[in-house]
């Protein structure tokens, strides 16, 4: 429950958080290491549990908190470990280990 | 050109969008059927939460489908790995956790199963309920397995109980529901009285139900888990440089 | 209940923009991505677009949030109905991610690789074989698993006569 606060105030916090969202989402789509597009992805679900917050919807915050971004991490972490794909450097450059990008 | 169709085929969907939010009024939502629950669920129901409310209630059988979704997702993802699970024994093994991890996991693991049933359990007072309390407890299980690898990486963990776990919880979830319907009234109406709102022991039977989807769920995603943290065997395919690298 | 005015609608605004964003993005990366991994991850992003999407289509000035006993009697309550369903959207989608990823490691498991366009030469090689067909446009070597072009008996035979000759002779 967030206190009464200045309309003003929750309205920048709503930009903020939006835009926060906004560019992690297209870090997602843009970064070369899959185990840090990973991490934007659970970025992206810990924003969207804060707007949740802002929308009055605790339990909905709660779940995606809890679940996108810790469960669907794991879950997706675990799949790179089983698909070779979990590289911490990505000296290797070859079209396969880049993980094939948007090219536009 | 497959790009340039992509882009079409996205900014249509981004006019779509715009198109439905148009038509959509700011912030003024009818709310007809919400507005009726928000004014009769405090004197049907008695549970403070009305999302749990509606989610056990009102929505019931909605929430069975959906673990039935979730069962069918669990399963079906067992089916397509269960090759990897049949010739684990020359893949690589994960490295030990090490004594600070092992210990760090057992402080750790009755603190989350108490946070776990906790949230559970309060579901219909304060927010969270079977669904978050559940996902609770799977990481609490995750955390060990992840402590205690072992040969394969699956932790010792026994399929067989999760899928029991998971079978008891979905049939006292369907019993409940029977035990309604045979009271006389519809399918997950609320039994055993309202109680004061606001105490652990109000809302008739939703907190039962609650403990089954928070057992139901959290059964399955830790099965779901351990399943996908299993170590794999060696590449089958002709493909070098494709080798799997746990580490 | 504070003052409403442009301030709330320049607040929704600002969430339905966030909505729009993540789901167009998210359908950016699922359509123009050459990794099936990208796309799983493109898909998780539009779920939490339209999960948000559907919260924000509850939501009400000045309401709060629809639990009883924290707030006055008389204070408007944001709908319920969206949540619950979202609520229950979520943890579907972790299993939808749990099965797609599976769904990933067989093709992984199978045809080593898990780039799109390779994938679809793969299958266009895979579904020639089976229809006995000639890959389509090409005279390069036989790829996957497709047999070598049996020898022909005749010339073989006059090679190995020619060389027992040459042999002979020397």
């Amino acid at each position: 429950m967030i206190p009464d606060v200045d309309l003003d105030l929750q309205t920048l916090f709503a930009l903020v958080m939006v835009a926060l969202v906004l560019v992690s989402a297209v870090l997602v789509l843009i970064l070369d290491n899959m185990i840090s597009a990973v991490a934007a992805s659970g970025v992206v679900s810990l924003g969207v549990a804060v707007l949740f917050v802002l929308l009055h919807a605790p339990d909905v915050a709660m779940t995606e908190a809890v679940v996108g971004a810790g469960l669907s991490g794991v879950v997706l972490a675990l799949g790179l470990r089983r698909l070779g794909l979990w590289q911490l450097d990505a000296t290797d450059t070859s079209p396969e280990r880049r993980g094939g990008k948007p090219d536009a | 050109m497959r790009n340039l169709a992509s882009l079409v085929f996205t900014a249509g969907l981004a006019f779509l969008l715009l198109v439905i939010a148009a038509q959509l009024g700011f912030g003024e939502p009818p709310m007809r059927v919400g507005g009726a629950i928000l004014e009769q669920a405090p004197a049907e129901v008695g549970a403070a939460n009305i999302v749990t409310a509606v989610l056990l209630g009102y929505r019931g059988i909605d929430t069975l489908g959906e673990l039935s979704i979730l069962f069918a997702a669990a399963t079906a993802t067992g089916l397509v790995l269960v090759r990897g699970r049949k010739d684990c024994g020359h893949g690589t093994s994960d490295p030990p956790g090490g004594f600070i991890l092992r210990t760090g996991a057992d402080l750790l693991f009755p603190l989350l199963l108490v946070v776990g049933f906790y949230i559970i359990l309060h579901g219909h007072l304060t927010p969270g309920g079977g669904f978050q309390g559940g996902v609770i407890l799977a990481a609490a299980f995750f955390v060990l397995v992840l402590a205690r690898p072992g040969a394969d990486g699956s932790g010792g963990t026994s399929h067989t109980a999760i899928a029991f776990i998971e079978g008891l919880a979905g049939a006292g979830f369907i019993a409940i529901g029977l035990w309604s319907l045979w009271d006389g009234g519809e399918f997950l109406a609320p039994l055993l009285g309202k109680g004061v709102m606001g105490e652990l022991l109000s809302a008739g039977t939703l907190p039962l139900l609650s403990l089954a989807v928070g057992l139901k769920v959290g059964a399955e995603l830790a099965g779901l888990m351990t399943q996908l943290a299993e170590q794999p065997a060696g590449p089958q395919h002709p493909h070098p440089q494709a080798e799997d690298r746990g580490s | 209940m504070s003052a409403m005015g442009p301030d709330s609608l320049s607040f929704v605004v600002v969430m339905y923009v966030g909505a729009f964003g993540l789901l167009v993005i998210g359908a950016i990366g699922m359509v123009m991505s050459n990794h099936l991994f990208r796309m799983v991850l493109a898909l998780v992003i539009a779920e939490a677009g339209a999960n948000l999407l559907l919260v924000l289509s509850g939501w009400r000035d000045g309401a709060l949030a629809p639990i009883l006993g924290t707030h006055a009697a008389d204070v408007p309550m944001v709908d319920p109905v969206p949540q619950v369903l979202v609520l229950t959207a979520i943890v579907i989608g972790v299993g939808v991610q749990a099965l797609a990823v599976s769904v990933l490691l067989k093709i992984h498991r199978i045809y080593g690789t898990l780039d799109v366009r390779a994938l679809r030469r793969h299958l266009e090689l895979d579904i020639c074989r089976d229809a006995g067909m000639a890959p389509e446009g090409s005279r390069e070597a036989p790829a996957g698993e497709r047999p070598l072009p049996p020898p022909i008996p005749v010339a073989d035979a006059l090679r190995t006569a020619a060389t027992d000759q040459t042999g002979a002779t020397s």
